[in-house]
């Protein structure tokens, strides 16, 4: 029982690092990202090809491949997405652009990945030696991606809630256009945050890559998972995301221990109906209308 | 007016009439892509009937699709082939309503996300109660079927959903969604039951997907699930649903057929890089053409008629 609620839990901290990124990017930005996984298992590859080509380390390749992923999710907001945001009459229009835009985007990169790796699973050995840990043996790079999850959840929620950047970020994500009225450049804003959104995922994707196998056709997953978490946690919302994520990841675990590991994506969909039913808002979304 | 609607259906029972003679050619690779480009006629053309006037992008194509090719893999030898039909149509039918009834109340973005899942999540359910319950994984379709039976029971389909959907466009249903997809808070205060108009078309529409699947099943004589559930269909019904213009009962088809042949070139001489290609395309008609050819079409029509009214004043 202990190993499943352990599981469950390392397991949610990853969802809910995968969904930080996502979270910024539609709650701010205001991108409903549907090749978000894409660029997760972009990373994973990448974080692949240096530990295996380079011997780098991934922990030293999460600073070769974050600030990448910042300019080219900067360039894609700034070359794909800013002529969409400029045609959207409302935010529903947007939302439906954003869709489309995204999801033929996810095709163009799965294509590409798929092209230079072939439909084959990947993984390499890294940390993977046991260690004792609350009195249960967990994998030892599990437990480092989990503390770096921590670090990065503490350092962006710190961000967002002490700095005057990270208040105005909150501030576009409340409403955009009151924004403008208190000197917020929203369109700058708006382009830095998906950036950042971007670079959280990459990291996500280094991360991940140390522990788990993955090919070029599992980002689909991986987006999934992340839209579940944000939109249960309240779009927009650091807490909901974490709280969210842990939630998925727990019954994840439960289910796959005690059930059958085959339903585990007919549980997060259950939990999914379930909160919206009773709180579409999201847990701690704020209900608008 | 009526005039134009007994000139509009001869003209249509004709084209039928012509089309019924496809397989008469013999030539089995022309028959091949005359089933192709109905059967993304159909599929694109009921995507339309509800994402066109809601505006709500469903993902599910494939789900739908694939309910139907599995009810054929598993019941196909058993039941004869009209009951079969019927069963996958029921089944397609309720899965919709659940669907549509757990998340068409709620804002589109979660009908999105939800039919982004669907077919993975349909497919995940179909393996688990294959391996664990009766045991088989992939199923041999042996069936009394010709290419020519499919392709007649397609072109019936696309008659029948051409025939719907002008029904449907004319009745309250049809009217009350228009005023949906423009605003739906004034559909609501307009006293239109909002949720049921939607759940209803959604359910037609994936009822008519669900036909396609379980009629073109016996195309292939082995069936499993990652076969079925090829999550490639819905992303292609989306390209041509788009590129026609979803808006129209008779956009999609403008979209699908020029693309089917264009995927069946493209795929035959790029395999490798082909959903690359397929991407760049869709890319290029959100950014060139959100309203497809149908709006352009419209766009162009409009332009030209102002044109002549004006030096008709001048």
């Amino acid at each position: 029982m202990t190993n499943a609620i352990l599981t469950g839990l390392m397991l949610g901290g990853m969802y809910a690092l995968i969904a930080m990124g996502l979270t910024l990017q539609y709650g701010v930005a205001r991108i409903m990202n549907l090749s978000y996984g894409e660029f997760l298992i972009a990373a994973a590859f990448a974080s692949h090809w240096l530990f295996t080509g380079w011997a780098i380390s991934p922990f030293v390749g999460l600073a070769l491949v974050v600030p990448l992923a910042f300019v080219l999710n900067f360039a894609i907001y700034k070359l794909l997405l800013t002529p969409l945001v400029r045609r959207a009459p409302n935010r529903d229009a947007l939302e439906v652009d954003s869709i489309l835009a995204t999801f033929g985007l996810t095709f163009i990169i799965q294509g590409s990945m798929l092209a230079l790796f072939g439909g084959a699973y990947y993984s390499y050995s890294f940390l993977a030696f046991p260690v004792q840990f609350l009195g249960e043996t967990v994998a030892a790079n599990r437990l480092a991606a989990l503390g770096i999850t921590i670090l990065l959840g503490l350092a962006l929620y710190a961000a967002l809630t002490r700095t005057r950047a990270g208040t105005a970020v909150r501030a576009v994500a409340v409403d955009p256009f009151a924004a403008q009225l208190v000197a917020i450049n929203v369109p700058q804003a708006s382009a830095l945050t998906f950036a950042l959104g971007g670079a959280l995922v990459a990291a996500a994707g280094v991360l991940v890559s140390t522990f788990l196998t993955f090919s070029a056709s599992s980002g689909v997953v991986f987006t999934m998972k992340a839209l579940i978490v944000v939109v249960m946690g309240g779009v927009g919302n650091m807490l909901g995301c974490l709280v969210a994520g842990l939630a998925l990841g727990l019954s994840e675990a439960l289910v796959a221990s005690y059930v059958d590991p085959g339903l585990t994506l007919a549980v997060n969909f259950a939990l999914f109906l379930a909160v919206l039913l009773v709180k579409p808002a999201g847990l701690f979304g704020r209900a608008t209308r | 007016m009526t005039a134009r609607v007994a000139g509009f259906g001869a003209a249509a029972l004709t084209a039928l009439a012509l089309l019924a003679l496809v397989p008469r050619l013999g030539n089995a690779y022309y028959l091949a892509l005359a089933i192709s480009l109905l059967q993304y006629t159909v599929l694109a053309t009921a995507w339309g009937m509800f994402s066109g006037p809601t505006r709500y992008v469903s993902l599910a194509t494939t789900a739908f699709f694939g309910v139907g090719a599995y009810t054929v893999a598993v019941l196909g030898e058993i039941l004869p082939w009209p009951l079969v039909l019927l069963i996958a149509a029921a089944l397609g039918a309720i899965v919709a309503g659940i669907v549509g009834l757990s998340t068409l109340r709620l804002s589109g973005v979660y009908f999105v996300i939800f039919t982004f899942g669907l077919t993975e999540l349909i497919r995940q359910l179909v393996v688990w109660f294959e391996v664990n319950k009766s045991r088989v994984l992939g199923r041999y379709v042996f069936v009394d079927i010709t290419q020519a039976d499919i392709y007649w029971q397609l072109l019936a389909l696309t008659a029948a959903v051409f025939l719907l959907g002008w029904l449907i466009a004319r009745s309250r249903l049809g009217f009350a969604l228009r005023v949906i997809g423009e605003d739906e808070t004034v559909a609501k205060h307009c006293g239109i039951n909002t949720t049921f108009a939607k759940v209803a078309l959604f359910t037609i529409s994936a009822t008519v997907m669900t036909l396609v699947g379980a009629i073109m099943a016996p195309r292939w004589t082995y069936i499993e699930p990652s076969i079925a559930f090829n999550s490639m269909i819905s992303f292609q019904v989306l390209i041509m649903a788009l590129l026609g213009g979803a808006h129209r009962l008779w956009g999609p088809v403008l979209g699908a057929v020029p693309l089917t042949l264009l995927f069946e070139l493209l795929s035959a001489r790029f395999p490798n890089t082909f959903t690359i290609i397929l991407g760049c395309i869709f890319l290029l008609i959100v950014y060139m053409l959100p309203r497809g050819v149908a709006g352009l079409l419209e766009k162009l029509s409009t332009t030209a008629g102002g044109k002549t009214r004006q030096r008709a004043t001048a």
